[in-house]
């Protein structure tokens, strides 16, 4: 494949639709919509069951993160063709997304201990935690709170 | 899965683009990457927040409206917004490829779509954010308690207004990219040049923005 111009390269690109055609597009917007009905289920039951906190409603919201990186991977690969694309962009655009994997735990297990610490070390604050919010009559301005 | 590159390919040694896409494509594919990075800040800076704080409002107590159904349904407004982002998604994934066909009657066609499902979800944001501000909720003022009926933090809508904010100005300015799309192609510009290129590159970008808000939906609304 000689392909020295980029008008060249346009053309080759146009021969009929590199990867799937409208079936396929079809094919992935019902999984896409599946898959959202499915998280948007299990969304719904953690409400109507009024889940406690624990391990149960943990392992739920896990699942709806799974599900939720299964669908981007779909729009990914399909809708923006990177499945179909030559190995290398698809490890150029992929391989940096391993950075979110620390980026994740490192922040949340970050915003877990302040909270564990500062529960410890702060009486005030974990009292706050089991007071009643004041039943408001006009505005709702709670301006206390916020993380110093 | 990738195209099998033969043996003799050089790829590197320069006259052809290495990842077989044009230049365009790639740096298209750069800013999108730069933009992941940007809103998974965001995202991760709101899951931080939510780990450091002892109790957070529970979204279906906050969010259970529908434009004309009152309160009292959960999730259900959320849906159609996600929804009709995914089909407009679909439509923009028909345009690009109705480009490669190099036809110009069906890339208007599922351009006027996709920017119609651009505009449908602003205009349900632009209700969300006009119902909740309604009920007190802005930046710096949050009227929801906890889900344990403790007084909750701001961090609630500033979080919930920036990201969604930040989200919506994306999706704004995809639809005026997808406006400008469709009136060069009903100008001919693209069987001028002989390819339907840019239409892919915006599409590249629209998708971005429905995998965003797929992100954005599942952590405000979902978990």
């Amino acid at each position: 494949m000689e392909q020295h111009s980029t008008t060249a390269v346009y053309q080759h690109e146009e021969h009929g639709h590199a990867g799937g055609g409208t079936k396929e597009v079809m094919r992935i917007t019902l999984y896409l919509t599946i898959i959202t009905l499915v998280e948007l289920g299990f969304g719904f039951y953690m409400y109507k069951a009024a889940l406690p906190d624990g391990l149960f409603r943990h392992v739920i919201k896990g699942i709806i993160c799974a599900l939720m990186l299964w669908k981007a991977f779909y729009i990914v690969g399909y809708f923006m063709h990177l499945k179909h694309e030559i190995r290398n962009l698809i490890m150029t655009i992929v391989v940096p997304l391993f950075l979110f994997v620390w980026f994740i735990i490192a922040f949340l297990a970050d915003g877990n201990s302040y909270k564990n610490l500062r529960n410890k070390y702060d009486p005030y604050h974990i009292e706050q935690n089991d007071k009643k919010a004041p039943v408001e009559h006009e505005h709702g301005a709670q301006k206390e709170g916020t993380i110093e | 899965m990738a195209q099998a590159v033969p043996a003799v390919q050089k790829w590197w040694n320069g006259g052809k683009s290495p990842f077989n896409v044009e230049y365009g494509k790639i740096m298209m594919w750069y800013f999108l990457m730069s933009d992941a990075f940007t809103f998974g800040a965001f995202l991760i800076s709101y899951g931080t927040i939510r780990f450091a704080t002892n109790s957070w409002p529970d979204p279906n107590h906050v969010f259970n409206s529908f434009p004309g159904l009152g309160s009292g349904y959960p999730l259900l407004f959320v849906s159609l917004m996600t929804f009709i982002l995914i089909i407009s998604s679909v439509t923009m994934v028909l345009a690009v490829q109705a480009g490669q066909d190099m036809d110009r009657k069906r890339v208007a066609k599922y351009l006027v779509f996709t920017i119609l499902g651009g505009l449908a979800f602003l205009s349900c944001q632009a209700w969300e954010w006009t119902h909740l501000y309604g009920e007190g909720a802005w930046w710096g003022h949050n009227p929801f308690p906890n889900h344990n009926g403790s007084v909750a933090t701001t961090n609630f809508s500033n979080f919930f207004f920036t990201i969604t904010g930040f989200h919506g100005f994306h999706v704004f300015s995809g639809v005026i990219i997808n406006i400008i799309m469709l009136i060069m192609t009903l100008q001919g510009k693209f069987d001028q040049r002989g390819h339907y290129l840019m239409i892919e590159k915006a599409g590249l970008y629209w998708h971005f923005v429905d995998l965003v808000w797929v992100f954005v939906f599942t952590c405000f609304y979902l978990i």
